[in-house]
């Protein structure tokens, strides 16, 4: 038993969803009680998908315990294939499921569809969410992927991006846009978008190139053996990566490393004087192994930096990251503890983390500054614009998210000059992000007053308004955020109907006006 | 003026039919409600005894992670656990042990059954008593269940406080206790409202600290303040309380009723009642009068989430002019919501329980102006052109009693504004 307070990964079945949510036309049907449906709002809300995602749950309660469970996933099969119409499915148990052995994985077995049914065994006291996409795609490959003659033309597939994924959304056009510069092809990206029909036809592709280790390793090495189709080990984020990437693809395709890198601004930006307040800034990195393994190197040999620490999620990485740390010089910390990781960066006292959701929390409680370049994800991590990590236009876009977070320059030197200045210090956080500074004003009414006071004595009488003790104990139970507005529309109103006292019924009085 | 009682219309919902449907479920299982439950009780500790995907799931349905360190937490069940279970008890002591020593400020520890740890059985009703001798007089644990096999949604928050109540103190003082855990602003404005009345003493369930815990008895005359609180009212019932039988107080005139029935219940006259309520009263007329606009003659269907749909249909039908065409709510207990049904004319489809897809199709054929649904489904809907009103918004946001009704009303009326603003503009979904 361990005492989690925030997760790094969700359970298997959710990794499984992952693939599932990514593809189109095959269907995942998941032996698993009410609540475990939560797992939908990942992809409706965070990802804002605008489809359901493709998963039945057979929603089993306890008065059905003793009586037939088993005979609910049958149903359940049954419906889903009948509604849906999948070209394929995959069938497998929650964490709950997996303690009533019911064999789903069996029962799919023995009924007949006319579709391939994909069984998932993925242990839920075990394993976790990066199990689930790896393992399951795996699987899925290994059902529906046969040797092949290859294409006329030299093509890749993509494989690795899934549903939920950190970027993978705009890594996917970057990475295309590099092949199709030396002329090569893309047969099928999996899972993302790619159907089972497509699945099958992913023997045709000269090699693979493995985007994201920790959702397809396991269907690259088997490709690998059973296809005879080798896999680019090189992921390109960052510029030199890029540039080993396209060097390496060049080799396993038999091609010229053409590249085109006119839209790349990265390394200028990083030379130019403006940066130079950048170098040798402390760093700490965390984040699944992939993406620390090639922020490390952007942040040391790229961007200037000093890496003070660096540590992964994932454990089966812990050896990469390891042997990572040591080139560093640095302890490599594999945790999924949460708290380890806030007591580990307390104690490294970093300039800048370069992290996931959760280190954003970190850094905010200890007052550093810190950019997500990782899953775990957040509605934040999908912006609307184009925004991928890999390629050219990623290494711009990480120059701009690492830059970001940090104060400016002269702020920066203007803030040691003058350390006590009351609105402009350490903790009111750089002046381009409006927000936070703002957030205190409202949260600390103490010394409104007194600023209040002086401008009101020289002000006309009939600015004059005073809140009771009532009414401002009243105020303070609006949270935060709208505090301000709704006693800026008090006052206002006040004004208006020439109230220079405020009352717990005017504040009301007040708000029922503004009512929308 | 000395009934406050509304008018019903000429038939209600109280014995319509009851479409049951069972099937796939998209709702929250009754952990959810520890994300308010560890905010309302301020020396409370949840520790849900559980898997990774109840961590999950609690994580996802904050949807933001507000506290660096919050007073909920999942000890999360391991192979080895699964193997013995007497490891998994020696293992959950010394895992409590742990928080408690760096927790001194806890003084309530809930321990929350899951559905992993229902489904092998693990007793947390003798692990909280054995873990209560353990750490007597300092913290008092006791437990429940937020399983999915067993709780839907707010049940969580019922099994909660119901599992207090056999632990409340004994009194023979007469006295009003208001069940439910409100937001602070909404419960200091029903207690300011109350005593205005001469009612006292007012006393809540759940109380902010363990020390302020409520004591129960034949004098206790208790106003749930939400509809989901069977269990607790019959336990409530149990220790000899009376339990009032009133609309909920949502909006203006559910709020008068809900008020009226206390009142009459302790005896208050008529003219003190119109004195404490006729400026709040008009002032919620008048913020609901606003969003009427929007919401008059359009058509609302809700999908289960939270048991105050029928509460809200009400309100939503005979304050703010819709129609309402389906009313799903996961559980109907009449004695509860029967005298919101009473409310509530006949003509739309009540339904009890789910099976999503079916009711999807329901819903796509019925094509309502708004659908009050979970996050699961929200944005699939909007894609298709539905608006749409997220229900876990109604669990998160003050709604409850005058100062409200304007917001509650506001709430749905804002999708449709939205919707007509942005009517123009197309891209990729």
């Amino acid at each position: 038993m361990k005492l989690t307070v925030w997760t790094y990964e969700g359970p298997p079945h959710v990794g499984a969803m992952r693939v599932a949510t990514g593809m189109k036309g095959l269907h995942y049907v998941l032996h698993a009680p009410q609540g475990d449906t939560y797992a939908d709002l990942l992809f409706t809300m965070i990802e804002r998908r605008n489809h359901r995602p493709p998963v039945s749950y057979t929603t089993f309660q306890a008065r059905d315990l003793g009586a037939d469970t088993a005979n609910l996933f049958k149903t359940a099969l049954h419906d889903a294939h009948e509604r849906f119409k999948p070209q394929a499915m995959i069938v497998g148990s929650s964490c709950t499921a997996e303690l009533i052995q019911d064999d789903p994985e069996g029962m799919a077995a023995t009924m007949d569809l006319g579709i391939p049914i994909i069984p998932l065994e993925l242990p839920s006291y075990q394993r976790k969410e990066n199990f689930g996409t790896d393992e399951t795609f795996f699987q899925i490959v290994k059902r529906l992927a046969g040797p092949m003659d290859r294409t006329a033309h030299v093509s890749a597939n993509l494989i690795g991006p899934t549903g939920l994924g950190f970027r993978h959304r705009d890594d996917i056009v970057e990475v295309t846009a590099l092949l199709e510069e030396m002329g090569i092809s893309v047969n099928v990206v999996a899972p993302m978008g790619a159907t089972p029909q497509d699945i099958t036809q992913m023997g045709q592709a000269h090699f693979n190139v493995l985007m994201y280790p920790e959702h397809a390793e396991a269907a690259a090495r088997w490709m690998e053996r059973n296809l005879g189709q080798p896999y680019t080990k090189t992921v390109p984020i960052g510029v030199g990566a890029t540039r080993d990437f396209i060097k390496e693809v060049a080799q396993i395709a038999g091609v010229e490393p053409k590249a085109d890198d006119s839209r790349l601004r990265m390394p200028w930006y990083s030379k130019s004087v403006d940066s130079t307040y950048l170098t040798g800034k402390r760093v700490f990195l965390f984040g699944d192994a992939t993406h620390v393994k090639c922020m490390a190197r952007m942040a040391r040999d790229e961007m200037g930096f000093e890496v003070v620490g660096l540590g992964c999620y994932n454990r089966e990485f812990a050896r990469d990251i390891r042997a990572l740390a040591k080139d560093y010089g640095v302890e490599a910390l594999i945790t999924d503890d949460y708290l380890e990781v806030e007591k580990t960066i307390e104690d490294l006292a970093p300039e800048m983390i370069l992290g996931t959701q959760m280190e954003r929390h970190i850094g905010k409680r200890l007052g550093i500054p810190c950019a997500v370049i990782s899953a775990p994800v957040h509605v934040q991590d999908f912006p609307a614009r184009y925004s991928p990590v890999m390629g050219w236009e990623g290494a711009n876009v990480i120059f701009d998210t690492l830059v970001h977070p940090l104060v400016m320059g002269l702020e920066e030197h203007l803030l040691h000059m003058f350390r006590e200045d009351f609105e402009f210090h350490d903790e009111a956080g750089a002046s381009h992000h409006g927000g936070a500074a703002k957030l205190r004003d409202m949260d600390a009414p103490a010394p409104e007053p007194q600023t209040a006071q002086p401008v009101a004595a020289q002000a006309p009488a009939e600015g004059d308004i005073v809140w009771l003790t009532d009414a401002e104990k009243e105020l303070k139970k609006i949270p935060f955020f709208v505090r301000g507005k709704a006693k800026r529309n008090t006052e206002k109103f006040a004004l208006e109907k020439g109230v220079h006292e405020i009352s717990v019924e005017t504040l009301y009085e007040a708000k029922a006006h503004y009512a929308r | 003026m000395t009934d406050f009682t509304p008018q019903p219309p000429a038939a209600g919902c109280r014995n319509a039919p009851v479409l049951k449907e069972r099937g796939q479920r998209e709702v929250f299982c009754g952990l959810t409600g520890i994300i308010w439950l560890h905010r309302k009780m301020q020396d409370a500790f949840f520790l849900v005894v559980g898997s990774r995907t109840c961590a999950h799931l609690l994580q996802s349905a904050a949807g933001v992670m507000i506290f660096a360190e919050p007073r909920f937490g999942t000890a999360i069940l391991e192979e080895k656990d699964l193997a013995g279970l007497a490891d998994a008890n020696a293992e959950l002591d010394r895992e409590v042990d742990r928080l408690l020593s760096r927790r001194p400020d806890i003084k309530q520890l809930f321990l929350v059954g899951s559905c992993p740890s229902e489904v092998i059985k693990l007793d947390l009703h003798r692990a909280a008593e054995r873990l209560t001798e353990r750490h007597a007089p300092h913290v008092r644990v006791m437990n429940y269940s937020g399983s999915g096999i067993e709780t839907t949604f707010t049940e969580g928050e019922d099994a909660c406080l119901a599992t207090m109540v056999p632990t409340l103190p004994d009194t023979e003082e007469r006295q009003l206790l208001l069940a439910g855990a409100l937001p602070d602003v909404v419960e200091d404005q029903a207690v300011s409202l109350l005593s205005a009345m001469g009612i006292e003493p007012i006393r809540c369930l759940p109380a902010h600290r363990a020390a302020e815990t409520p004591g129960v008895g034949a004098n206790t005359v208790v106003a749930l303040t939400q509809p989901f609180l069977n269990e607790t009212a019959a336990l409530l019932e149990r220790r000899g309380a009376k339990i009032l039988s009133a609309p909920f107080p949502f909006g203006e005139e559910g709020t008068t009723a809900w008020l009226w029935t206390i009142a009459q219940e302790f005896g208050v006259p008529a003219e003190t009642f119109a004195k404490v309520t006729d400026a709040p009263r008009a002032r919620a007329r008048k913020a609901i009068a606003a969003a009427k606009e929007t919401l008059d003659g359009k058509s609302i269907f809700f999908f289960p989430d939270s048991q105050l749909e029928i509460p809200l249909a009400r309100f939503l039908t005979r304050e703010c002019g819709m129609k309402a065409v389906e009313v799903g709510a996961p559980f109907i207990n009449k004695q509860i919501v029967g005298p919101d049904l009473d409310l509530l004319a006949e003509g739309p489809v009540i339904s009890e329980g789910q099976d999503v897809d079916l009711q999807l199709d329901r819903c796509h054929a019925a094509r309502p102006d708004l659908t009050v649904c979970g996050l699961g489904l929200a944005n699939p809907l909007e894609a298709d052109g539905l608006s749409t009103k997220w229900a876990i918004e109604l669990v998160f946001t003050p709604v409850h009693l005058y100062e409200q009704a304007g917001d509650l009303a506001g709430l749905f009326a804002r999708p449709l504004r939205r919707r007509d603003i942005l009517s123009d503009l197309e891209g990729a979904a």
